[in-house]
């Protein structure tokens, strides 16, 4: 039941990601462009995307379990660490270099997108070599 | 309904595409229990050792479903990628490395971790937002790459 919900969960997220305009990284760099021709429609995405989430999360926050018995895994860390800020930065500037978050990227590559597979390979190393780095520190 | 009319109003897409990714959020935590991050997803499967795979599996099968299903409404959206060959694979290992160390991305700080009202989540979304900006600013008005 939990692995069924979370391939419906993904489902509707993609279909969120494509119907939002998220999918287009040349939309998504206008959104970015406040200089250039500014195009805020994507800003709408993250408030419709938040007014929901916010009423889901304010429920699950009170809760052990979910609805279906799996434990409530929600992060209870509230530091303002270095690794956040300077991770974040570093997502940034490749957010704005291509156009491509995560989502949109897994989205254009299963549609056929040579490009966003070449992102999509590119971030899983990346992703890797973060593995590695972090193995070296234990 | 035509879909494709429905999309044509940018405005009223980014809106009901955005209540769609939070229905898909608010569905996750509270029958998973989980932070649909999709950074958190794909990096959960490189790490060895880790036993809960097949969840992960099935949430980007889902994902990589929709644009099919999507297909049988109406015609995927135009989608236009101007970054060359270099500048995609710079970009990807700067995302894959970035969300690593900052825990999430646009969907699990931007979305999931503003919606529990998470102040690191708050923080980091600002902080790729304005590295976004700027990098766009950079390569677009001053150096024109």
């Amino acid at each position: 039941m939990l692995n069924l919900n979370a391939f419906v969960v993904g489902l509707l997220f993609g279909l969120g990601l494509i119907i939002s305009g998220m999918t287009d990284p040349a939309k998504v760099i206008g959104f970015l462009d406040l200089a250039g021709a500014w195009d805020p429609s994507l800003a709408f995405v993250m408030a419709g995307a938040i007014l929901i989430g916010a009423i889901g999360f304010t429920i699950a926050k009170k809760r052990q379990f979910s609805l279906l018995g799996a434990p409530m895994r929600l992060s209870s860390a509230t530091k303002l660490d270095t690794r956040l800020l300077l991770g974040s930065l570093v997502f940034g500037i490749g957010w704005g270099l291509s156009g491509f978050c995560p989502g949109p990227a897994v989205v254009s590559a299963a549609a056929g997108q040579p490009k966003a597979w070449l992102f999509v390979v590119s971030m899983l190393f990346g992703m890797a070599l973060y593995t590695l780095l972090e193995r070296r520190e234990e | 309904m035509n879909l494709s009319d429905f999309t044509h109003d940018a405005y009223i897409a980014g809106l009901s595409g955005g209540l769609l990714i939070g229905i898909a959020a608010a569905m996750f935590v509270l029958l998973n229990g989980r932070i649909a991050g999709i950074s958190g997803i794909l990096g959960g499967l490189l790490q060895a050792g880790k036993g809960d795979k097949i969840w992960r599996v099935m949430f980007l099968l889902g994902m990589a479903a929709s644009p099919y299903l999507y297909q049988i409404a109406s015609d995927l959206p135009a989608v236009t990628i101007e970054a060359d060959t270099a500048q995609l694979i710079i970009a990807g290992l700067l995302v894959g490395l970035g969300t690593s160390y900052a825990s999430g991305c646009t969907s699990g700080h931007g979305v999931c971790g503003i919606s529990r009202g998470s102040i690191r989540s708050i923080a980091a979304t600002l902080t790729f937002m304005l590295a976004g900006i700027i990098t766009v600013y950079l390569t677009r008005h001053l150096t024109g790459l």
